[in-house]
């Protein structure tokens, strides 16, 4: 095996296919994929569900369906794949330990680097509900690897906390393989997952979703046994005298994901407290040169689509960084997040290019509204105006920010989410 | 005889989630409203009609690398009929090698549509 690459792709899930393919059809050469399960397309193998790729392929397909279009393209590629191998450490000098049967410990040296290792799901102990420790617990997409990829049924009687698009879609998946689903419990006051999710995966079935609701308790002798459900007020706090025991011998858990991000805290790189990825330019470039990001390690994404236009954005901009084919600006322009934005990728811009028409902004706001305007703000003038029907935390929104619009001068743009002026003031 | 009916669907043609009102007299609409755009309109028309779902779900394997593969109807079957599908589904069990898109179960039903893989597996080594 060889031990220096072009580029060296941590993670072989969607974000690290597309950015490799990309990469490669821009001229970069030598490139590997390190991938530490047994198989290439991340989290989608085992998505068995439809809806993915109405986006980017403009065609309804399942998850393992869109992976098999990237898998065969790396197939036919010369890109190295490795299965099985866990990268364990990279260092600033793009230097990356990894571990696998074949070879033992490797050590590989790289001249570009791409993260794309994903997200983790938080667990019980990340919200620490109190109760027992007892089997019957798992976070949903754990629950969705046994029962789709292992043949294993979770539980008989579920209980599922929190209504992100797994839990949504675990409650489906668990009735229809003949579990009883009793209830989806979601604390805050809307679903998080798509709408699409919550009418096919609940309102079919009628498994009921109760908002403003959380878990206090989980007992049981060994398995879990029963769990304690209560409503929280408007400060997210529980009302005692709502608590009630719901038996059940299963609990999924659905409430968020967190990008997993250990090695690249160990390569030194610090991590933006919102997106709790490292922060990127617009080519997907973080604090050190030559280390790119891409995907749900970047930030966490609602729909595999934009992951894939996300990396594509990554591939190419490695291309150009190995090129040496890029301008830099005098000072770097920061698109900042103001009231009700969560978070803006890229986080700033730092390259010239007169070829390209426009930057694509992913964003995600903090709380739901309907009739929207984005304001582009630059120095308290507003730049330009966007208008969107609706504005939810569970959908990311993304707008164009033209390369028109802004100079060498600026530094910043700010960007904030305001009710459409002139016209209703009945926001839920 | 039936009465005039008012059924509520939440349209899932786009995030907006428009809540959509159908009423109808004898299985006949007499009037949709709530609805913001064209497809929203024939979404409730259809879900009032003949609602339709695409069904995901795995079926057993045997010799091949993953215990299962996963596998969906090539159209969407009546909604009513889910349940009945995955009771066909369940006892079904098939031979690796197998590749996507492959006809894992014709015509489930008699609805007219075939049961087709969405993933590769491969025959298990050795």
């Amino acid at each position: 095996m060889k031990s220096k690459y072009q580029l060296a792709v941590i993670g072989g899930g969607p974000a690290g296919m597309a950015a490799a393919l990309s990469a490669r059809k821009k001229g970069v050469e030598d490139i590997i994929i390190l991938e530490r399960d047994k198989y290439f397309g991340g989290i989608l193998p085992q998505c068995i569900h439809n809806g993915f790729g109405l986006e980017y392929f403009n065609q309804e397909l399942t998850g393992p369906e869109y992976a098999t279009k990237f898998i065969d393209q790396l197939i036919e590629s010369d890109i190295e794949l490795r299965d099985e191998t866990m990268v364990i450490d990279i260092n600033s000098e793009k230097e990356i330990t990894a571990l696998n049967k074949e070879y033992g410990v490797m050590k590989i040296s790289s001249e570009a680097v791409l993260l794309a290792m994903g997200c983790r799901e938080r667990t019980r102990e990340n919200i620490k509900i109190p109760g027992d420790r007892l089997a019957g617990i798992f976070t949903a997409g754990t629950a969705q690897r046994y029962t789709n990829i292992e043949g294993f049924m979770p539980g008989k009687d579920v209980v599922i906390l929190g209504s992100g698009d797994i839990g949504l879609i675990m409650a489906r998946r668990m009735k229809l393989e003949g579990a009883n689903v009793k209830g989806v419990f979601e604390l805050m006051p809307y679903s998080n997952g798509l709408i699409r999710n919550k009418v096919q995966c609940l309102d079919d079935f009628d498994i009921p979703l109760k908002l403003n609701h959380t878990i206090t308790r989980i007992e049981g002798e060994d398995r879990v046994e029963r769990v304690k459900v209560a409503e929280v007020d408007n400060n997210l706090k529980v009302i005692p005298e709502s608590e009630k025991w719901i038996s059940c011998d299963t609990v999924l858990l659905s409430v968020g994901l967190i990008p997993e991000n250990e090695l690249t805290k160990g390569i030194g790189i610090d991590l933006d407290f919102n997106t709790g990825g490292p922060k990127v330019n617009e080519l997907r470039e973080t604090a050190v040169s030559g280390i790119f990001a891409a995907g749900n390690v970047l930030h966490v994404h609602d729909l595999v689509d934009w992951v894939t236009e996300e990396a594509e954005i990554a591939g190419r901009g490695i291309a150009e960084y190995l090129n040496g084919n890029r301008a830099k600006r005098k000072k770097s322009l920061q698109l900042e997040a103001g009231d009700n934005i969560n978070y803006v990728i890229p986080n700033k811009i730092d390259f010239v290019d007169t070829s390209r028409k426009f930057i694509k902004l992913f964003m995600r706001v903090n709380h739901p509204m309907e009739d929207v305007e984005v304001h582009l703000n630059y120095n308290n003038k507003v730049l330009l105006k966007y208008n969107k029907d609706f504005a939810l935390p569970g959908e990311m929104l993304t707008v164009n920010l033209p390369e028109k619009i802004f100079n060498k001068k600026m530094k910043k743009i700010k960007i904030s989410v305001k009710k459409k002026e002139g016209e209703g003031i009945n926001e839920k | 005889m039936r009465n005039n009916n008012i059924e509520e669907v939440i349209c899932v043609a786009c995030p907006k989630g428009c809540r959509i009102t159908i009423e109808s007299k004898d299985d006949n609409i007499i009037d949709i409203s709530g609805y913001s755009c064209e497809k929203g309109k024939n979404y409730a028309k259809e879900e009032f009609e003949n609602p339709t779902r695409i069904l995901p779900t795995t079926v057993r394997v045997s010799g091949g690398e993953f215990p299962l593969v996963s596998v969906k109807t090539e159209k969407a079957i009546p909604k009513e009929r889910l349940l009945d599908a995955m009771d066909v589904i369940a006892k079904l069990e098939i031979k690796a090698p197998i590749n996507n898109g492959d006809i894992v179960y014709e015509n489930i039903l008699n609805t007219g549509v075939n049961l087709i893989a969405t993933r590769r597996v491969a025959k298990k080594d050795g």
